[in-house]
């Protein structure tokens, strides 16, 4: 008996040393759409070996990881970008304790804000990078007449954030609200405690329209775009960008800020949904 | 405070249990009564099931149904304009489908325990089928299957998971007790959760005193029936 509780034990081991050895990702594939030949101005480039530490919000993660680092490692093979991601709120938190990090680039102004009031981004680094638009989404054959915030009443439910609880609830919230049609649209709305959930009821069809953030509508090939929110109607969602002020190692940070900014960047931000700002 | 969550609860809870009971005993009869043990094992497996699958999968298969995208759904939806998602049909759907397992277990426990001598004598005495389980069977079952009842009753007044994959959060038409108290947590509001909690909690602890009452009577009946 004990010989088989020692074995079992032994074949439990392994199982669990296997799991920790699992193969490391297999390195990204080199963007196909990255243009071939950008020259480079080799008078910025850093001679030795660097690696910088970006911390990003969560909704940037997919291209970021996916898309953007492995092309700017192909451009600036020197410079390796590693890359975290939580909750804005979390990383200014993290900085603020000293948290080694380079750039950081947060889901809306006030986290940038308030690490910069407490001085600790960098003078004039701070770039008002992307903004992430509230969108009326409805489900990929939805054959309704919506074409419009204003004409979100024609559908029988809608699907919102809780506007007590989810952000993109509050945008939706002020923006119906300025439109006047708040009222109405919170009878028939179904209030999601989460965007996932809400950008789920839409694809599934289980509501006939709901309002997300345009990088949710982009990850999922069963809800449609038809309308963003008029302007004017509710505050900019920007994701701003920022190189740390207690950063060894300006020269890299500086070259992947750049690098963000540029047009081949910016139009792998918009494939996630993003607007350059 | 908002009333309409704890009468969308009760209202749904009520149709429920309603629905629940008689199928619950109608699967929970045709189950005794199988000849097979195969069969009977497979059947029973499948009737339990949605006692131990997590409610976002018993919300999963039920969208996988009645979804308007799906084959159910659709017809529905296309030929009588009926659209049971985000309806508050669906919140009694997901009620049922949650509060089943427990409505058929036990009645089926009480059709087993009953004294098959007592049904053996039924039929001496020339009693029909029928009537043996009307006069015999389901005097003797009725506190198990009462108990049932109320324990059903009180597991579809709690549901959440499945209510909030196919019926949405609807104020005054599908947000019932359990979707109101999430949304005041995340909302970090505990404070406007308190009544509804407290609803929660004195409901379904009535129900199980109620349940126990059923159950020390229907001893007491069985050990009175046995010293006759």
């Amino acid at each position: 008996m004990k010989k088989i509780i020692f074995i079992l034990t032994l074949c439990l081991l392994m199982v669990l040393v296997g799991c920790n050895t699992e193969t490391p990702p297999a390195a990204p594939e080199p963007d196909e759409q990255a243009e071939p030949e950008t020259p480079e101005e080799p008078e910025e480039e850093p001679a030795a070996e660097v690696t910088i530490l970006l911390a990003a919000a969560a909704s940037l993660k997919n291209c970021i990881d996916k898309e953007l680092i492995p092309m700017f490692a192909e451009k600036h093979p020197n410079i390796t970008v590693d890359a975290t991601y939580d909750s804005s709120g979390k990383l200014q938190a993290q900085i603020e304790e000293g948290a080694d990090v380079d750039v950081f680039m947060s889901a809306a102004m006030k986290q940038m804000n308030a690490l910069n009031d407490k001085g600790l981004i960098k003078k004039g680094t701070i770039v008002e990078l992307l903004e992430n638009k509230i969108v009326l989404i409805l489900p990929i054959d939805s054959l309704t007449e919506i074409a419009s915030f204003e004409d979100i009443l024609k559908a029988e439910t809608i699907a919102v954030g809780d506007p007590e609880s989810v952000p993109a609830g509050q945008y939706a919230k002020e923006s119906f609200e300025n439109l006047g049609i708040w009222e109405d649209v919170s009878a028939k709305a179904s209030l999601g405690t989460n965007v996932t959930e809400v950008l789920s009821w839409v694809a599934a069809g289980s509501a006939d329209a709901g309002v997300v953030y345009a990088t949710d509508a982009a990850s999922n090939e069963n809800v449609k775009v038809v309308a963003e929110a008029p302007e004017g109607s509710v505050s900019k969602v920007i994701y701003p960008i920022g190189i740390i002020d207690a950063t060894t190692k300006l020269e890299a940070a500086q070259i992947f800020t750049e690098f963000l900014q540029s047009e081949e960047a910016l139009s792998i931000f918009e494939k996630y949904g993003f607007t350059a700002n | 405070m908002d009333w309409s969550p704890m009468l969308i609860s009760l209202k749904t809870a009520s149709v429920s249990i309603i629905i629940t009971f008689f199928i619950g005993i109608l699967a929970a009869k045709s189950v005794v009564g199988m000849k097979s043990d195969k069969v009977r094992i497979v059947i029973d497996g499948l009737l339990t099931l949605p006692l131990v699958l997590p409610p976002t999968v018993l919300g999963f298969f039920i969208l996988l149904i009645l979804g308007v995208k799906r084959p159910l759904g659709k017809f529905l939806l296309d030929f009588f304009s009926v659209k049971i998602v985000f309806s508050w049909t669906a919140t009694v759907i997901a009620a049922v489908v949650v509060s089943f397992p427990l409505m058929y277990r036990s009645a089926r426990g009480a059709f087993e325990q009953v004294d098959k001598n007592l049904i053996m004598a039924g039929r001496t005495l020339s009693m029909s089928e029928r009537k043996i389980f009307w006069r015999v069977t389901m005097p003797l079952a009725l506190p198990g299957i009462a108990s049932g009842g109320v324990l059903a009753f009180a597991r579809a007044l709690g549901e959440f998971g499945a209510t909030a994959m196919v019926a949405g959060n609807i104020a005054n038409k599908t947000r019932t007790l359990p979707l109101a108290i999430y949304a005041e947590v995340a909302a970090g509001n505990m404070e406007g959760s308190y009544g509804y909690v407290a609803v929660v909690v004195i409901i379904s602890f009535v129900v199980l005193s109620l349940m126990n009452y059923f159950t020390i009577k229907g001893s007491k009946y069985n050990n009175k029936d046995e010293l006759k």
